[in-house]
């Protein structure tokens, strides 16, 4: 508290004198006659420093000093968050950015169409390595793909044909498995959508769609 | 020689605290924009971050001006 008034002049042996000096202080209500004195306070009960416990009087806090002050660091506090926000802002300008010099991604074979049973699954890579997508064939041999990452909280998502479903063992997500649309659980945004393409036999993922709803 | 500051303790006090809530008001606008911000960049709709980016600089900027105000009733 070293913006507490008076701090610097008084000492240990001052203790005495500083129950005395509250005379000093101001009446409540009664103008103060300089700066200075404006600062000289009471407890936090709002009681003269006299009437106030020994303890409190000898490790003087000036309350309604200290409730200004903080507030005040605390409007700071928050203003470096909001700044802290506009970084964040930022960083996904930046983000995306990067994300555009990426370019499309590849077009690439997947697999041979009567390598999968209606009903069956197949996890590959794409768009890149280490990055993988589900690929299904639904009942009446329609195929639909998509990324393998939960959009909640990016878990490998599971598909459960016979359910009709695709689901996320880590918090209980549960999508369709047609459209890849958030049926229950925490996610929010669809599955990312990989689109594919039958030629000659052979699948083939031509690019990725990100959906919002 | 010291300035007798422009308002009592007690109105400084008033006007800090109104201030604050204004800051927590603009500072909770600016989480909202970046939860939706990232949302939207995820989702693979970016039209909005510029537009999204610069209303949060916009609200740094009054509440870096807020603060400077603040700061300022004790000079």
């Amino acid at each position: 508290m070293s913006e507490l008034p008076g701090n610097a002049e008084r000492s240990p042996g001052d203790a005495p004198a500083r129950a005395a000096g509250a005379e000093e202080r101001p009446a409540a209500g009664a103008a103060p006659s300089s700066p200075g004195a404006e600062w000289l306070s009471v407890g936090p009960d709002g009681r003269e420093w006299g009437a106030q416990p020994k303890w409190r009087r000898d490790f003087p806090i000036d309350s309604p000093r200290d409730e200004y002050v903080a507030r005040r660091d605390f409007t700071k506090f928050m203003v470096l968050v909001s700044l802290g926000f506009v970084v964040g802002q930022f960083w996904i300008l930046f983000q995306n950015a990067l994300r555009r010099r990426t370019g499309a991604p590849p077009v690439r074979r997947v697999a041979r169409a009567d390598q999968i049973p209606v009903g069956g699954s197949l996890v590959f890579e794409y768009p890149e390595p280490g990055r993988s997508a589900v690929l299904v064939r639904l009942a009446g041999g329609r195929f639909v793909a998509f990324d393998q990452s939960c959009t909640h909280l990016q878990c490998p998502v599971l598909a459960q044909v016979d359910r009709g479903r695709f689901y996320c063992p880590c918090h209980e997500g549960i999508f369709d498995l047609e459209t890849g649309r958030p049926v229950a659980g925490p996610p929010e945004r669809p599955l990312t959508r990989v689109l594919i393409e039958e030629r000659g036999g052979w699948i083939y993922a031509t690019g990725i769609e990100r959906r919002t709803g | 020689m010291s300035r007798r500051p422009r308002f009592a303790r007690s109105q400084r006090k008033a006007i800090v605290t109104g201030i604050l809530c204004i800051v927590l008001i603009l500072v909770v606008l600016q989480l909202w924009l970046l939860t939706a911000t990232m949302n939207a960049f995820l989702g693979g709709d970016t039209d909005i971050l510029l537009p999204a980016a610069l209303a949060s600089f916009g609200c740094l900027a009054l509440n870096a001006g807020l603060l400077w105000y603040v700061y300022s009733l004790d000079r």
